[in-house]
């Protein structure tokens, strides 16, 4: 398997409330291929975000725990390493661009001083070499090198995300996590961005983890698709396998919520009910009370893996032996 | 168009800031016929908000004339145009900042009905509160919780609710289900959706979500910069888009199917200050089939047919 670059293994997050422990994520398991991307798509709580940050080691602790899992980068398990080492890691081997571009930058340090940090940490380069190699990094994400003096307010949101988007490239990093980081721009400006990170990647040949509730941006960008709901990973697969093969209710149920651009006539069929509150996950599978399909079964026995292909797997108990649930198996539709 | 319920003419609102006169909304027309919906898309800046509000006389106009249903609501005083609103209402985009955090659920649906003295008995107004609770699909346990005890899509349907107290006409949508997961997200298109067929609303629906207008809409108005740059029937803008700006809108938004192979248009820049702006074409900076007589003339809008306007030196 040396072509993976980044696996997480079992990871489970818990966050310590007053309501008690809140299992944020519940057994995750992903592989990033090299230069591949993977997409992680979920709903408000699905667990996506604290996913992402686990593999930084960036869990505010408290009221996060890390559970249990291991994180390998590259081959070597970071779980166990110091601060130190971490620092080293982050920014470096792995970086992260953040959803909100307003509130991501430092508002009191110029965008070059802000590029320029992780240049001077990372590649113990001198004050001066470390600005101009940060006034590279804007050029090459479309932002004039001169304005490397200009303090973040100067700057429009799009303008904002790619300051984000050379910071976190400015290192060679070998995983990219992008969280949402189109999320917070305008259409035209959304399309500019994703190109821009698509050639980049292709060009230095990045890993890439893109976090996302947009199944449009998946489409475009991503190779690999894993969907989250209540802290576990409920179908995974190629994006083939995800588009064209849909087995999970779930998925099917986040296509057929989506207006149709082709078909504007046709009535949304939305999913029933809400997302669960975490503090208080269903037994058995959690998506149960929400699923078309759900039969008495579902609300005691947890879904295991089912794998249809080396890379597709599913959890859902109508996938299972010793379960009689009707699923309109790759229901999707179109 | 005799059936028309709000006709804006000449729509304007500027504000003075420090560097000049900022033009957010410059001119708009439109009329909504009953029970329709116009759908208006744009980007961040573009005045479609502004417009919204401006009709309702939330923000004062700078200039235009209004006329809903036969009335000219520009020369209504305070106190008339306060009854005025209980026939046009706004849902407003924030579910999160839009509902006074110390109210309950049940205060905050009975806020307008008690502000306009609708329903002055208390029980007869606890029992529409409950009915309205009901049409919004909004359980009846929730009538005493407070808004940060719930989930955005439920604090969306109060507001929701609190638009229908009053059984209006007309309901301007800013961006309702933007700050809304995907699956909520349909479950509240549904809704309002229901609501038109079943009561005839006429909806103004503000978003920047291309699928979402398609959907809703019957006639879809773009902006750039304080201008309506197109307007046509919904199938028409979408089959036979005109406007160059409109074009790289439709081809921008990504589309959730892997055989889709987006024949992209990528603007280049980003929208520019509407500050003072020159009276040539808005968007021409940004243009890819920008001409010379672009930067020297501003286009008017043109119709090419059916109702389809379009405002751009390139359509004859």
């Amino acid at each position: 398997m040396d072509n993976i670059q980044v696996s997480v293994e079992n990871l489970v997050v818990e966050y310590k409330t007053e309501h008690g422990n809140v299992q944020a994520v519940n057994g995750v398991n992903i592989q990033v291929k090299k230069g591949k991307t993977l997409g992680i798509v979920g709903e408000t709580g699905a667990g996506k975000t604290t996913t992402a940050l686990a593999v930084l080691r960036l869990i505010p602790n408290p009221p996060g725990i890390v559970k249990s899992g291991k994180i390998i980068v590259d081959g070597e398990d970071i779980s166990g390493k110091s601060e130190f080492e971490m620092n080293k890691i982050r920014g470096g081997i792995v970086s992260m661009i953040f959803q909100d571009p307003m509130t991501s930058l430092n508002p009191v340090l110029t965008v070059g001083d802000q590029i320029a940090e992780s240049i001077g940490i990372h590649q113990g380069l001198s004050r001066k070499e470390a600005m101009k190699k940060a006034e590279e990094m804007l050029e090459m994400v479309g932002i004039p090198g001169y304005r490397s003096g200009e303090y973040p307010h100067q700057f429009s949101g799009g303008m904002k995300q790619r300051v984000g988007i050379a910071i976190a490239l400015s290192c060679n990093p070998q995983l990219l996590i992008a969280d949402e980081p189109t999320t917070a721009l305008d259409v035209t400006i959304q399309a500019q961005v994703l190109q821009l990170m698509k050639s980049l990647r292709d060009q230095y040949g990045t890993s890439m983890i893109m976090i996302t509730h947009d199944l449009g941006i998946v489409a475009e960008v991503c190779d690999d698709v894993a969907i989250m709901y209540g802290g576990r990973i409920i179908e995974q697969g190629t994006l083939e396998d995800i588009f064209k093969k849909t087995k999970h209710p779930y998925t099917e149920g986040l296509f057929n919520s989506l207006p149709n651009l082709a078909n504007r006539t046709e009535k949304l069929k939305p999913i029933r009910g809400l997302m669960p509150d975490p503090a208080r996950l269903p037994s058995g599978c959690v998506f149960h009370p929400r699923c078309l399909y759900a039969q008495e079964i579902c609300q005691s026995r947890v879904p295991q893996r089912t794998d249809f292909s080396d890379t597709h797997m599913v959890c859902c108990l109508a996938y299972e032996e010793g379960t009689n649930i009707e699923v309109k198996g790759g229901g999707r539709i179109v | 168009m005799s059936d028309a319920l709000l006709k804006v003419t000449n729509l304007k609102k500027y504000y003075k800031t420090k560097k000049g006169v900022l033009h957010a909304v410059d001119g708009v027309d439109f009329t909504i016929e009953k029970g329709k919906t116009l759908g208006v898309v744009g980007e961040s800046g573009c005045g479609k908000s502004t417009t919204g509000r401006a009709i309702l006389r939330l923000v004062e106009p700078t200039s235009g004339t209004i006329d809903f249903d036969g009335v000219n609501v520009m020369s209504l005083n305070a106190e008339a145009m306060r009854k005025m609103r209980t026939q046009m209402q706004i849902i407003f985009q924030d579910p999160f900042s839009s509902l006074n955090p110390r109210k309950t659920v049940s205060e905050i649906i009975a806020e307008p009905l008690k502000l306009n003295r609708i329903i002055t008995n208390r029980k007869e107004r606890e029992a529409k509160i409950h009915e309205l609770m009901s049409t919004v699909g909004l359980a009846d346990r929730l009538f005493n919780t407070y808004p940060h005890e719930l989930d955005g899509g439920r604090r969306q349907r109060i507001g929701i609710a609190r638009a229908l107290a009053l059984d209006p006409k007309f309901i301007v949508c800013d961006e309702p289900v933007s700050a809304l997961d995907v699956s909520i997200q349909a479950q509240i298109l549904n809704l309002l959706q229901e609501l038109q067929e079943t009561r005839g609303f006429t909806f103004m629906f503000i978003t920047h979500d291309l699928a979402v207008v398609n959907y809703f809409s019957d006639e879809i108005m773009v902006m750039y910069l304080g201008k309506v740059i197109e307007k046509a029937t919904s199938d028409e803008l979408f089959n036979n888009p005109l406007h160059p700006y409109t074009k790289a809108l439709l081809s921008a938004s990504p589309v959730p199917d892997i055989d889709h192979k987006p024949d992209r248009i990528t603007l280049r820049g980003e929208i520019s200050s509407p500050i003072e702006p020159k009276p040539v074409c808005r968007f021409a900076p940004r243009c890819n089939l920008c001409m010379d007589i672009c930067n020297q003339e501003m286009p008017e809008l043109k119709d090419v047919g059916d109702g389809h306007i379009v405002a751009c030196h390139l359509v004859e």
